[in-house]
C-alpha cells in the first residue's frame, strides 16, 4: 500500500486486516510532515492514532469497523469539530473549538475514517486562490510556486499530495471543483439539499454545500454515499436521496457543450484538454452538441451580488461578544465595540461585508440584489431546459491553468471572472463534478460535468467514464 | 387615532421557535436555556419547530386573518446585543403573501379593527443594566429567552381611546389562552407597542409598555401630550418615545428607528412550508370556538351584545351557560350568570371555587320561567348556592309558597301602576294595593306579609 491508494482499497485492505489503520495514519501523519512547506493544514488531530487503534481493534474483534475504515481524511477548517478548532482562516475565529461536531464529520467518524486535520483556506471560504487566510497561503503540490486554487485550496492540496485519501471541502461557487481543477484531482458538488451543512460555517447559505473531494471519481462516489441523506438538523436536506452506485455508460448519452463556458477567448492549453476530453466523451458514444446558456454572462455579477448579500447577514454574528478573542469592552458603546472587534475581518471579507451591506440596502436593493434574483431564476429556468433535452452539460471547470501565488492579489474583480464555469451550479442547485483531464506545461486541468437536481449518482457515473479515458 | 403592534408569546410550547430549548424559560439561571443553535454559534441552522407554525396560524385565524398559501421566512438584518446573529427570522411579505397571517376584521364592540397582519418570529434575548456606585454602567446579556416563538399582532389604527385598545389586548389574551397558545399572564409573555396620532397629525409610537394596566395609563398620557401641543399651536412630528414606567410619562427614544435599514431577505436555511386546504382545516378542526365566534352565537340567542362578550370572554361562565341553556332559556340563564353569579363571585379565582353547578342554572330558570319564584328569589338562592352549595330544590320549594304570593304582589304592580305611584310618594295610600292582593288572593294572603312584600317591591 502507499498513499495514492484509494480510499475504498484502504478501507478495504483495513478491515480484512491485511494493513493496520495505525500504519495507514502513521504513514498519513509523516506524509503531512514532509509536505509541511506547503502550508496545508491549519491544524492536525492530536488523537489521530489513538483513533486508529480503536479501528485495528474493532477488526481483531471482528466487528465491522465501517466503509472508511482507517482512511485518512481532512476536513475544510470551515467545517465544526469538536477536537480541533475551527477557526475559518480568520483572526476572528483564532483558537475558537465549535462544543458540537458537524453532521458531515459525524457521519465520516461513524463509518470509521480518521480526520487527520482541518485544511487551510481562503478566510470564510472567500476566494478562490487560498491567499486570503490568515495563515499564509496553501502552495500547489504540483508546483509549489503556483496556487492550488481555492477556497478549499487547503483540502485539495491535501489530497493532492497524498496527506488525505479523502477530504471535505465546500463549494459556494466553485471552491471545490476550482482547486480539485488546480491540483488535478477530483471535486465535487452535491445538488443542494442533498448534504447536510450542520456544522459548516455560512457564508452564502442558500446556495452552497459541502463536498468530496478525492484522487479518484468511485473514492468521490464512496464519500457521497456516507455524508449524503436528510439530516433532522438541516431543513434543506428533506428531499435528499441516496446515492446510485452506478452510471448506466456513456452510450447513445446527449451532453451539451455550453458556448458561453468554452468561448474563443478561452486559454488555448484548457481548450486543448477540454476539446480532448469531448472527444473522448465522442468515441464512447456519447453525442456532444454546443449548447447555449445566456445567463451565464450575467451570472457572475449575480454571484457576488447574492452571496455579499448572505454574507454581510451571515458573519454579523462575530461581534466577540458571546465568544472570540480578547479586547476589553471597557467605555465602549454597543455599535462602536463591534465595529472595532470587527476590524479583525480580512481585506476580502470586509470587501464583501461591504458590498453586502450595500446591494440589499432601500433604494439599491432594485437596482443591485433583486436583479440578481431575477438572473438567478432566469438562469434556472434556461438550465432546467437544456436538462429537458441533454443528460449532461460539459464545460472546462475554470477558463485557466493554474497562476502563480500573487499573480491575481491585486485584481480581485479579475478572479472574479474565473468563477464563470462554476457558479451556474450553484445558482440553479445542480450537481457539478470537476475531473482532472490533463495537464497544460505540466499543470493540471479540470473538465466539469452538470446534471440535473438529483441525479447526483448518474453524473458521478459520467464522470468514471470520463475519468477512464484520461491518458 | 390609536394603533398597537403586540406581541406574545407561544409560552404554550414546548420548545423554542428553531431548537430544542424550553419555551418556557422562567425561574431558570441566566444562560442556561441555551444550545449552539439559539446562541448563533457558528456552523448552526434553524430548525422550524412545526407546532409553532400551527399555534401561530390558529391564532391568525381567530382574528380572521387567512395564512398565506406558502410560508415563508425572512431575515431582518440589525447589530443588538440581544439577537445572538445580529439578525432575527421573521416573516415579511416580499413574495405575496406568505405570513402566517394577513388582513383581517375584527369585531369589537360595534367597531371594525382591521389587522394588518400577523407574522410568526424569535424572540431575542433580555439585556439588564447594572449601574455600578462608580457610576460606570454594566451591560448583561441573558440568551435564556432568544428564539422563543413570537406572534406579532399588528392593527390599523382603529381605536378611537385607550379602553378600546386594552379591551382588543383583554380579548386576544382570552384568545390565545383558550387556544393554548400562550398563558398571557405569565410576566412578558404579552407586551404591545402602541402609536397614537391626534387630529391628522403624524404617527408617534410609544415602545416599553409592560402591562395591559400600563398600556391604557401610556396612551392616555400620549394623546394628552399631543393634544397639548397642538393647542399651543405647535405639531407633532414623527418619532418613537418609550414608557418610563416610574414617573408615568413618555419620553423621547435616543435610536432612531425609522432610520435603520433591515435590509429584508429570505431566509434560505428554511423550506417554505405549504399551508394546503388540507392543513388549514386540520388546524381549523382542532381549535376551540374562537371568543369572537361564541359572542356572535350568544348574540343569535337574542342576548345583549355586551352580555354575550362578557359571557364569551370567560372560560367557566361560557361551560355553565353551554351546559345548561335552552333556546328557550338562554338569554335569562346569561342574565343569570353575568349579572347574579358574576356579581357574586367577581373574580376568575372567586368563580373557580364556586359550588354552582349548570343542573342548578336549568332548574333556577326552569322556575323562573314556569313562575314558581320570582327572579329577584332567583338572585338569592344562586348568590347562597354559589357561596355554600346546599340543596336548591329546597331553596326553590321555600321560596315557591312565599313565591306565590310575591308574583301577586308583582303582577298587581304592573297593573296598577297609579296606584304604585301614588302609594311611593303617599304612604297611606299603600292600603289601596294590598285591598288588589287580597281581592286577588280570595283573602288567602297574611296581610302582615303581603304588606311587607309590597314595600319592597315599591322600593325595587
Ligand atoms: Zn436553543
Amino acid at each position: 500500500m502507499d498513499l495514492d491508494t484509494p480510499a475504498h482499497e484502504i478501507a478495504g485492505m483495513v478491515s480484512a486486516g491485511m494493513v493496520s489503520a495505525e500504519e495507514v495514519i502513521e504513514r498519513t501523519l509523516e506524509r503531512m510532515r514532509q509536505t509541511e512547506h506547503l502550508n496545508i493544514f491549519i491544524s492536525t488531530n492530536p488523537c489521530a492514532i489513538s483513533e486508529a487503534r480503536r479501528i485495528d481493534d474493532m477488526v481483531r474483534t471482528g466487528s465491522d469497523p465501517g466503509r472508511l475504515a482507517g482512511v485518512p481524511v481532512s476536513i475544510k477548517d470551515n467545517i465544526c469539530t469538536r477536537t480541533m478548532p475551527t477557526t475559518c482562516a480568520s483572526r476572528m475565529l483564532e483558537g475558537y473549538v465549535s462544543p458540537y461536531e458537524a453532521t458531515v464529520v459525524e457521519r465520516l467518524r461513524r463509518e470509521g475514517a480518521i480526520i487527520v486535520g482541518k485544511t487551510n483556506l481562503d478566510e470564510f471560504a472567500m476566494g478562490l486562490t487560498t491567499e486570503f487566510s490568515v495563515y499564509g497561503p496553501t502552495l500547489n503540490p504540483r508546483n509549489p510556486r503556483y496556487v492550488p486554487g481555492g477556497s478549499s485550496g487547503g483540502s485539495a492540496a491535501s489530497v493532492a499530495a497524498g496527506a488525505a485519501a479523502i477530504s471535505m471541502g465546500s463549494d459556494t461557487g466553485g471552491s471545490v471543483r476550482n482547486p480539485a481543477s488546480f491540483c488535478g484531482v477530483a471535486g465535487f458538488k452535491p445538488t443542494y439539499g442533498m448534504v447536510s451543512r450542520y456544522g459548516l460555517v455560512s457564508y452564502a447559505n442558500s446556495i452552497e454545500q459541502v463536498g468530496p473531494l478525492a484522487r479518484t471519481i468511485p473514492d468521490l462516489a464512496l464519500a457521497m454515499r456516507v455524508i449524503a441523506g436528510p439530516d433532522p438538523r438541516d431543513g434543506t436536506t428533506a428531499g435528499a436521496r441516496p446515492v446510485s452506485d452506478t452510471g448506466d455508460g456513456m452510450d447513445g448519452k446527449r451532453i451539451g457543450i455550453v458556448e458561453q463556458m468554452a468561448p474563443d477567448s478561452l486559454h488555448r492549453g484548457v481548450r486543448a484538454v477540454f476539446e480532448r476530453a469531448v472527444s473522448g466523451l465522442e468515441s464512447l458514444g456519447a453525442i456532444c452538441e454546443a449548447v447555449s446558456l445566456e445567463m451565464v454572462d450575467y451570472s457572475v455579477a449575480a454571484y457576488y451580488t447574492i452571496t455579499s448579500t448572505e454574507a454581510g447577514s451571515n458573519l454579523a454574528r462575530y461581534d466577540n461578544i458571546r465568544y472570540g478573542y480578547g479586547l476589553d469592552r471597557e467605555g465602549y458603546e454597543f455599535h462602536r465595540y463591534v465595529t472595532a472587534s470587527r476590524d479583525r475581518f480580512g481585506p476580502e471579507v470586509k470587501r464583501r461585508i461591504i458590498a453586502g451591506g450595500f446591494v440589499p440596502s432601500a433604494g439599491y436593493t432594485g437596482r443591485y440584489f433583486l436583479k440578481a434574483l431575477k438572473v438567478k431564476s432566469r438562469l434556472a429556468r434556461e438550465v432546467n431546459r437544456l436538462f429537458g433535452t441533454y443528460d449532461y452539460l460539459v464545460s472546462p471547470t475554470v477558463p485557466v491553468p493554474p497562476f502563480r501565488l500573487g499573480e491575481m492579489l491585486d485584481d480581485p474583480v479579475g478572479l472574479f471572472q474565473l468563477d464563470i464555469n462554476t457558479v451556474t451550479a450553484n445558482l440553479t442547485g445542480k450537481p457539478a463534478v470537476s475531473v482532472p483531464c490533463g495537464t497544460h506545461d505540466g499543470l493540471p486541468v479540470g473538465v466539469q460535468l452538470m446534471a440535473d437536481s438529483f441525479r447526483d449518482g448518474p453524473l458521478l457515473g459520467a464522470a468514471r467514464a470520463l475519468e477512464g479515458i484520461v491518458p | 387615532m390609536i394603533g398597537l403592534e403586540i406581541h406574545c408569546q407561544l409560552t404554550g410550547l414546548n420548545s423554542k421557535l428553531f431548537c430544542p430549548c424550553r419555551a418556557d424559560y422562567r425561574g431558570m439561571e441566566p444562560n442556561t436555556n441555551v444550545c449552539p443553535v439559539c446562541m448563533g454559534l457558528p456552523g448552526t441552522l434553524p430548525l422550524l419547530n412545526a407546532a409553532a407554525v400551527r399555534s401561530a396560524a390558529a391564532i391568525a385565524m381567530s382574528l380572521n386573518c387567512a395564512p398565506g398559501e406558502r410560508l415563508a421566512f425572512f431575515r431582518k438584518n440589525y447589530f443588538y446585543p440581544d439577537l445572538p446573529k445580529n439578525f432575527q427570522i421573521t416573516q415579511y411579505d416580499a413574495y405575496g403573501h406568505t405570513s402566517v397571517g394577513g388582513r383581517g376584521v375584527v369585531r369589537l364592540d360595534d367597531r371594525d379593527i382591521r389587522i394588518t397582519r400577523v407574522q410568526l418570529e424569535e424572540d431575542p434575548g433580555r439585556l439588564s443594566y447594572e449601574g455600578g456606585a462608580d457610576g460606570r454602567a454594566t451591560t448583561l446579556v441573558d440568551y435564556n429567552r432568544a428564539g422563543v416563538a413570537l406572534v406579532e399582532v399588528v392593527t390599523e389604527p382603529d381605536f378611537e381611546d385607550p379602553r378600546q385598545a386594552r379591551d382588543f389586548m383583554n380579548m386576544l389574551a382570552d384568545t390565545v389562552e383558550s387556544l393554548g397558545a400562550a398563558d398571557p399572564h405569565l410576566d412578558g409573555a404579552m407586551r404591545a407597542d402602541g402609536n397614537v396620532s391626534v387630529r391628522g397629525g403624524d404617527k408617534v409610537e410609544i415602545k416599553n409598555i409592560n402591562s395591559f394596566h400600563d398600556l391604557e395609563k401610556a396612551l392616555h398620557f400620549e394623546i394628552t401630550r399631543q393634544n397639548s401641543l397642538c393647542d399651543a399651536g405647535r405639531t407633532i412630528v414623527q418619532e418613537t418615545r418609550h414608557w418610563d414606567e416610574r414617573r408615568r410619562i413618555t419620553i423621547p427614544s435616543r435610536t432612531k428607528e425609522a432610520e435603520l435599514d433591515y435590509r429584508y431577505f429570505l431566509e434560505g436555511d428554511i423550506p417554505w412550508v405549504a399551508m394546503d386546504d388540507d392543513t388549514v382545516r386540520q388546524i381549523r378542526e382542532a381549535m376551540p370556538e374562537s371568543v369572537m365566534s361564541r359572542r356572535d352565537r350568544y348574540i343569535q340567542y337574542g342576548i345583549a351584545p355586551q352580555v354575550a362578550a362578557v359571557l364569551a370572554a370567560d372560560a367557566l361562565c361560557c361551560r355553565l351557560f353551554e351546559e345548561s341553556h335552552t333556546d328557550r332559556t338562554a338569554k335569562l340563564i346569561a342574565n343569570l350568570i353575568t349579572t347574579d353569579f358574576m356579581g357574586v363571585m367577581d373574580t376568575r379565582e372567586k368563580r373557580a371555587h364556586s359550588r354552582l353547578q349548570a343542573g342548578h342554572l336549568s332548574a333556577l330558570a326552569g322556575a323562573i320561567d314556569g313562575g314558581s319564584i320570582t327572579r329577584s328569589q332567583a338572585r338569592t338562592i344562586l348568590a347562597r348556592l354559589s357561596r355554600d352549595g346546599g340543596d336548591m330544590g329546597a331553596m326553590i320549594r321555600e321560596a315557591g309558597t312565599s313565591g306565590d304570593l310575591a308574583g301577586v304582589v308583582e303582577r298587581v304592580i304592573q297593573e296598577e301602576p297609579e296606584a304604585a305611584e301614588r302609594a311611593r310618594t303617599n304612604p297611606p295610600t299603600i292600603n289601596h294595593l294590598v285591598g288588589m292582593v287580597m281581592r286577588k288572593t280570595r283573602g288567602s294572603a297574611d296581610p302582615q306579609e303581603t304588606l311587607r312584600l309590597i314595600r319592597k317591591a315599591l322600593e325595587e
